[in-house]
């Protein structure tokens, strides 16, 4: 079987690609070496669409941050992934900075993006009572937006093996090689070998090392961490835009974020690092982001802390993104694709559609290609008379699963069937698990539905693949005949 | 640390009080013939608690034993009096093969004189006969 | 026989109880004694008897039921108790919603989503367990870490084990269970480690699970990292300072596969907070007068989601009071309103109730901040002095009052003072 097109890594990006491309007649195959699509560095994403403001023109992020921007809406729509437009709002907390913030008003007005405005610092407190006094000014950006973007990888990944794309996961690639007919043989760990005519990089963090696979590894990426922290859902309103202090070279700085599902997310931190496994939290970065955000909104604290993370973004060694046809034949990148990539990434993925047409690939579209997805039933959102609907055609919809966030076995079982093989596969769809309780109710349900759909033993359940085992039989841990006798004296 | 008494050699044992919230410290001498002195009560319930922790040192027991069936795959039982420290590992251990059938009652014996000791092993919960129809299995062939 | 499945749920009853626990199975015990004619209880779980079914081990009962028993014995000699006074048990069901006139939305599979009206409420949702997020212990995120409560109900009601080699975070109760439990199933338990300068559980657990196994307790330690990316590797513990500050240059890891965290209990007042109930923050729990009534007319609240107690005993006397305190407001004589604010002073923690009558006798309890480890007097304005052998933050303390102990008193509050006897002025 040769495909058209192969896709290595199922992050955001990829998943963006594969989506674009099943809206043609074309065999195309995603491969990801996790156990489901995003699991890499997309589930860890703030997910903010941003304005379209931030990037420069001068690099491909510019262009691409806006493009991406305006292809949110109609993807929310099709997809039902959870997406609001809440803007944000760049302050200033001193004189210099209102300089950055006009050059950055004009850089988006010049790209066409409509509704920025420089507010005084009054008119930021009319709006967003809860924001320090210390704020003079800031620059309001509607066309900002909050994703989840774990949820939005995995739809994209849906809706495009809906359309014909076979996504394969747990496969990591260990060989490239070309002949001289044009095909790209794809080696993997796992044993399996796939052939395509096109080979498209978007592995992230470990773009430059499949570019060197393919012999045009003339970049690297290292990674550089954000640490995020989510907080109760009882600061829910203390800010409704996202907050972001003035910008450095650097970076955008530390968040507010009025996440989608209604909690407040503050982060990332940006720490470079060499090691590119380390998504561990820190006391450091907690520190500095506290720190950061009680001089935005003074009201955070870290008492309200329920969940922290991290991700790693991968920087390139031009800084920017990498996209483009290579010396490779055939070989194309989507790589270094650090913020505003998730923006980006619907963008990216039509411009590697041009590049596929332009290497002479043929673009027919397919007449069946269906761009909706039956939108998640979300019971907790629903009206009582939807609920009480819900409930008496599928009782399974009147069975809790998850106490914190009202998630009930319907959702859990649809989840499932449409892909979530893991814990942590069923949290970034159904929201199990992230409440309060952290999984201290829901856990054990997940488990058995997850056991039960899917035919598997509870010890062959994950939290995310691999080794992430959850329980053991009693018989595969040491015979406790073997325990030590319990101790007779006590040392004096 | 030993000392010598009556020519048999004495040592002193420690063990935490646990009667109230106090936690004494009580020290026992003691030889192999028996207890010479205890220090460190500041009460009686301190003093017969050195006596027993010394001479009989026991233990509640509690653990599970399989029940056959598919909702409730463990029944937590105890042992019917608290047994001998030294014992408590074992006796746990003996249970751990031990397969139970429903319908069973709370207090119902399930083995009895456990090594040796004379004490039997009770449910400590009543379980039903056949599984009411469950809710899992009921749902799971539910019309998707 | 666990439950009672009613087949049909009313649109009204007199009293509905959210929780089969303890607190919930003895208020509705209390509700039937004093005359409530139709009592439901809801919970979630698919069998009634809340968190005592997987405290397999014994210390329940000494009180209540005058002798020492398990926590299944317990939490089914509760459910004979309300079964037998015709109390309906509705279980695998959840309160989605509770408002101020007492309406309850509810869902369940066996009859769907339906809303149930209440001449009283009685809150008995018990508490959860304080989380990894809640202390923010850095390092990664793998599989095998997970709170005390979670571990013990795999290896108790399920039969699976959490892993092979842990390390206990915490010396609260739960985890000292567990380190036994544990290492009686054939897991390796390498330590219980303790932030603070003091075990925080029984003298008794810390003999009976950590020094009759040799599992080693350190005080004024806590993990400071988390190492792993499938599955837990080693964690990295550290002694901390009298601020509670980790020493990272004295740091050592321990290989493990697993992390218990028994670092706290929360009261579970997600309902609660939805009805809007007036919350006291040293309990995170509802303030409750002596009836056992929060701010909202005709809801009630007893057990571990109004203060997190020790002992279960203490928790189904109290629900009595709730539950009698349900069924008085339905038939129309319900107590006089509480006319003495009582107020924590000197090293008390927290009281519950918030406030008594002067009308009948109550029972105020508490915990202290500190150990008093010697004797010890608790003093309650100047009506009432108690003396008693110690007082530990692990175990609740209580202070009976009388009405002839009041009759000379006519002040609106009451200051409830724990301090050693030889430092009385």
């Amino acid at each position: 079987m040769r495909y058209d097109v192969a896709i290595i890594g199922g992050g955001v990006v990829g998943c963006a690609i594969a989506r674009a491309l099943s809206r043609y007649e074309l065999e195309v195959i995603l491969i990801e070496r996790e156990r489901e699509v995003g699991f890499g560095t997309s589930k860890a994403n703030s997910g903010i669409i941003h304005a379209g403001a931030h990037a420069k023109p001068t690099e491909l992020k510019g262009p691409l941050e806006w493009a991406g921007n305006q292809a949110w809406g109609p993807l929310h729509e099709e997809l039902g992934f959870g997406f609001k437009r809440v803007g944000e709002l760049i302050v200033a907390v001193e004189e210099e900075q209102l300089d950055t913030l006009e050059k950055l008003r004009q850089q988006g007005v010049d790209r066409g993006v409509p509704g920025l405005e420089l507010w005084d610092g009054e008119q930021v407190r009319a709006e967003e009572p809860n924001v320090s006094e210390d704020i003079i000014a800031a620059l309001w950006a509607p066309t900002a937006g909050v994703v989840n973007p774990y949820e939005a990888t995995l739809l994209l990944a849906e809706s495009a093996a809906r359309n014909g794309v076979t996504i394969t996961t747990d496969r990591t690639v260990t060989a490239l090689s070309s002949d001289d007919e044009g095909t790209w043989r794809i080696d993997t760990e796992e044993g399996v070998a796939y052939h395509s005519r096109f080979v498209i990089n978007a592995a992230g963090l470990h773009s430059d090392e499949v570019a060197a696979l393919a012999g045009v590894g003339d970049f690297t990426i290292k990674p550089r961490k954000g640490e995020e922290y989510l907080l109760d859902k009882r600061l829910s309103g203390i800010v409704s835009r996202i907050i972001f202090p003035c910008p450095t070279p650097t970076t955008k700085g530390i968040l507010v974020i009025p996440t989608v599902d209604g909690t407040i997310m503050v982060g990332p931190t940006a720490e470079d690092l060499d090691d590119k496994t380390d998504t561990s939290t820190s006391e450091a970065g907690a520190e500095q982001i506290f720190r950061s955000v009680q001089r935005l909104v003074p009201g955070i604290s870290r008492k309200d802390v329920i969940a922290e993370f991290a991700g790693l973004r991968s920087i390139s060694s031009t800084n920017d993104f990498i996209i483009g046809p290579t010396a490779a034949r055939g070989f194309i990148n989507a790589a270094g694709i650090q913020s505003p990539g998730l923006t980006a990434s619907p963008a990216i993925a039509e411009q590697i559609v041009g590049f596929l047409d332009d290497e002479g690939l043929k673009l027919r579209e397919r007449d069946d290609y269906e761009p909706t997805l039956p939108h998640p039933a979300r019971f907790a959102q629903q009206p009582l008379d939807e609920q009480i609907r819900l409930a008496a055609a599928d009782p399974r919809f009147a069975h809790l699963v998850c106490r914190c966030e009202h998630v009930t076995e319907a959702e859990v079982v649809e989840a499932i069937h449409r892909g979530a093989h893991t814990l942590d596969g069923v949290k970034f769809r159904a929201r199990c698990g992230m409440g309060r309780c952290q999984g201290g109710f829901c856990t054990w349900r997940v488990i058995e539905l997850l056991a039960r759909e899917l035919d598997l033993d509870v010890t062959e359940v994950t939290k995310c693949g691999g080794d992430s085992w959850i329980a053991l039989e009693r018989e595969d841990v040491a015979d406790p005949t073997e325990v030590a006798p319990v101790r007779e004296e006590v040392p004096t | 640390m030993t000392t010598t008494h009556e020519g048999h050699e004495a040592e002193t044992f420690v063990y935490l009080c646990t009667g109230c919230p106090l936690g004494c410290s009580l020290e026992v001498d003691a030889t192999e013939e028996g207890i010479l002195e205890i220090r460190g009560a500041t009460c009686k319930i301190g003093e017969r608690h050195a006596e027993q922790e010394h001479t009989d040192p026991r233990r509640p027991v509690s653990t599970t034993v399989r029940l056959d069936d598919p909702v409730h795959p463990r029944l937590p039982v105890r042992a019917a009096a608290p047994v001998p420290k030294g014992l408590v590992a074992p006796f746990v251990a003996h249970l751990r093969d031990v397969v139970v059938q429903p319908p069973v009652d709370r207090g119902e014996v399930l083995a009895t004189d456990v090594l040796g000791t004379g004490i039997d092993v009770i449910a400590t919960r009543s379980m039903a006969a056949a599984a009411r129809e469950d809710t899992d299995a009921r749902l799971a062939t539910a019309d998707r | 026989m666990i439950t009672t499945q009613p087949r049909q749920i009313a649109s009204a009853y007199d009293v509905v109880i959210v929780g089969a626990g303890p607190a919930g199975l003895a208020a509705a015990l209390g509700a039937r004694e004093q005359g409530a004619e139709s009592v439901l209880i809801v919970d979630r779980e698919r069998e009634a008897g809340g968190i005592l079914l997987q405290c397999i081990h014994s210390g329940f009962g000494l009180q209540y039921f005058k002798e020492e028993v398990t926590g299944p014995e317990y939490a089914e000699r509760s459910l004979e108790a309300a079964i037998e006074h015709d109390v309906d048990i509705l279980t695998d069901a959840f309160v989605m919603d509770l408002t101020e006139d007492r309406r309850l939305v509810l869902m369940s599979p066996e009859h769907g989503v339906v809303i149930v009206r209440a001449g009283a409420v009685v809150l008995a949702m018990g508490a959860r367990e304080r989380t990894r997020g809640a202390i923010q212990i850095p390092g990664t995120r793998p599989a095998g870490v997970l709170t005390a409560g979670l571990a013990q109900k795999m290896v108790n009601l399920h039969g699976y084990l959490p892993g092979r080699r842990a390390v206990i975070l915490g010396s609260g109760d739960i985890g000292l269970i567990m380190a036994r439990r544990l290492t009686l199933e054939g897991v390796e338990v390498a330590g219980v480690f303790e932030i603070m300068p003091y075990a925080n559980g029984l003298g008794r657990n810390i003999v009976q699970c950590l020094q009759d196994y040799d599992i080693p307790l350190h005080l004024s330690t806590t993990v400071i990292d988390i190492h792993g990316h499938d599955r837990v590797e080693r964690v990295t513990v550290a002694p901390v300072d009298e601020e509670l500050t980790p020493d990272a240059s004295r740091a050592w890891d321990i290989p493990c596969d697993t992390l218990l965290l028994s670092v706290g209990l929360i009261p579970e007042n997600e309902l609660s907070r939805t009805l809007g109930v007036r919350m006291d923050p040293l309990t995170n729990g509802p303030m409750v007068t002596s009836a056992m009534e929060t701010s909202v007319p005709g809801v009630f609240a007893a057990g571990n989601v109004v203060h997190i107690n020790d002992l279960a005993d203490w928790v189904s006397e109290e629900a009595l009071i709730a539950g009698r305190s349900a069924a008085r407001r339905v038939t129309g004589n319900p107590h006089p309103a509480d006319n003495i604010r009582v107020i924590p002073g000197e090293n008390v923690g927290a009281v519950v109730p918030q406030s008594v009558s002067s009308d009948r006798p109550h029972r105020i309890s508490f915990r202290v901040n500190r150990p008093i480890l010697e004797d010890a007097v608790i003093k309650l304005g100047d009506v009432r002095r108690r003396r008693v052998r110690a007082l530990a933050p692990a175990e609740m303390a209580t202070i009976n009052i009388a009405p002839r102990l009041l009759e000379s008193f006519h002040g609106d509050a009451l200051r409830l003072d724990a301090f050693a006897a030889a430092e009385e002025g």
